[in-house]
């Protein structure tokens, strides 16, 4: 049986099966993943995180093989992390992001994992931004990580991404659409995709609009660009890219970027902590049948789940069992 | 600890262009609560070994119509075995002559499954074999 050090040593050492395994455990939550990670955190940070998100079909997976592409061709080493979306009746899932991708089968310098969602809302899985940071600790200059399609409030990717592409794509509404709140705001680079069908100009033309209203409504570092691509023909590919180097260039210079990760620890941090304390909670209430009795007293008005929440917490934080 | 999911890479070897079959099949392991990867068409033995690789796939189901099993078949499994994955459960499907069936099980594969097998068989088989 291989040990967790040893394991982490080949990740560190670039080999992709180590890392294939190291994110299986962090998928699976099994307990050596906490220790790989452990060992692999003095090793990530470096590497630069781009996020690609859009509705289904819009043209994600698509792009990012052309993104992976370019950065190869300049010698940068890539991870791909593509999330799809898991039944919420059988649990399956099928993963087809890949197929866009199968020129960088075989190449050593691109490692795709697929990842599906296993129940998680927010466009991502609840792992992973776990599987992104083995991805940095393996050395991997660039990694790209694809949401699911999303629709228009699935934004954790803004909790793990340096820079997020919005991928849209014509057909999908008016300019109402493009004004609302949610994902359209969270866009550093808007990426108009399929720019040779109908509508790419008007819709061109909208996104614009609701960036020229950022502009008068708040004063902002940054004013997202908007690119427009054809991915399947290679088209506004150096367009976009360079977008994403001029956004990367900003976060540095501006410091914004020191910002953004500080943010995202705390926020991680805290989620961790609180993720614990949830397990060892459920554990303890679960165990002793108190949960179920406190539930039944609850339906018969005996007792309200206010008070019940307030003396639980109390006697929890005061227990030596929690420390 | 949730109980283990089983990840499938479903892959086309050769140039063989009908993937109806390994669509459905796909569906099918999906029903089945598998998370499936489908590489896709006109694979070859090394890039499917490779997502079998980076996937962590604890099983490859490999389908061919075009009668090229006899060569990429057993290939997968050498590949695989020069990248020291010997964990990985090899199943594959198709229209594969019955004579055909011995020699590729002696090769590495674990079951062939022909036109007209029940899809719960597949999926039975699969549950029953994975290793762990």
């Amino acid at each position: 049986m291989i040990t967790t050090e040893d394991l982490t040593k080949q990740v560190l050492a670039g080999s992709p099966r180590a890392l294939a395994r190291v994110i299986t455990w962090v998928e699976n939550s099994d307990p050596r993943a906490a220790k790989c990670l452990e060992e692999l955190h003095p090793h990530m940070g470096h590497a630069l995180i781009l996020g690609l998100t859009g509705s289904p079909g819009a043209g994600k997976s698509s792009l990012t093989d052309q993104i992976t592409h370019h950065f190869r061709k300049r010698d940068k080493t890539v991870g791909i992390v593509a999330v799809d979306p898991s039944s919420p009746f059988t649990g399956g899932a099928l993963l087809g992001d890949r197929i866009r991708m199968n020129r960088h089968a075989g190449d050593p310098g691109v490692f795709i994992r697929s990842m599906a969602t296993r129940g998680f809302l927010g466009g991502l899985a609840q792992t992973t931004d776990n599987v992104v940071k083995a991805m940095d600790a393996s050395g991997k200059d660039i990694v790209i990580v694809e949401t699911v399609g999303v629709g228009q409030d699935e934004i954790d990717i803004m909790r793990i991404a340096d820079t997020i592409c919005l991928i849209l794509a014509p057909g999908y509404g008016d300019i109402i659409q493009s004004m609302k709140a949610g994902v359209m705001e969270i866009a550093d680079i808007y990426v108009i995709n399929k720019s040779d069908h109908a509508g790419a100009d008007q819709l061109y033309t909208e996104v614009n609009s609701r960036i020229l209203q950022d502009t008068q409504i708040k004063k902002s570092p940054w004013t997202p660009p908007v690119v427009k691509t054809v991915a399947t023909e290679k088209r506004g590919i150096d367009d976009l890219v360079e977008a994403i180097g001029s956004h990367q260039c900003q976060l540095k210079e501006s410091g914004a970027i020191l910002e953004k990760r500080r943010e995202r620890i705390r926020q991680q941090t805290f989620q961790m902590i609180h993720f614990a304390l949830f397990q060892l909670m459920e554990k303890e209430l679960a165990q002793n049948g108190r949960l179920e009795r406190l539930v039944d007293a609850i339906i018969e008005r005996k007792e309200n789940p206010y008070r019940a929440m307030r003396e639980i917490v109390d006697e929890f934080i005061h227990t030596p069992a929690a420390r | 600890m949730a109980k283990k999911k089983i990840k499938i890479i479903v892959a086309k070897p050769g140039l063989d262009g009908h993937d109806r079959g390994a669509k459905l099949l796909c569906r099918i392991f999906a029903e089945a609560g598998m998370e499936v990867v489908y590489t896709g068409l006109r694979q070859t033995p090394e890039m499917i070994a490779e997502a079998a690789l980076q996937e962590d796939a604890d099983v490859v189901g490999l389908s061919s119509l075009s009668g090229v099993h006899n060569y990429f078949f057993p290939k997968v499994v050498k590949v695989l075995e020069e990248k020291e994955i010997s964990d990985v459960l090899i199943v594959g499907g198709g229209i594969i002559p019955a004579e055909d069936i011995p020699e590729l099980k002696k090769a590495g594969v674990a079951e062939i499954f022909g036109p007209g097998t029940r899809t719960d068989k597949i999926v039975q088989f699969i549950q029953e074999n994975v290793a762990g």
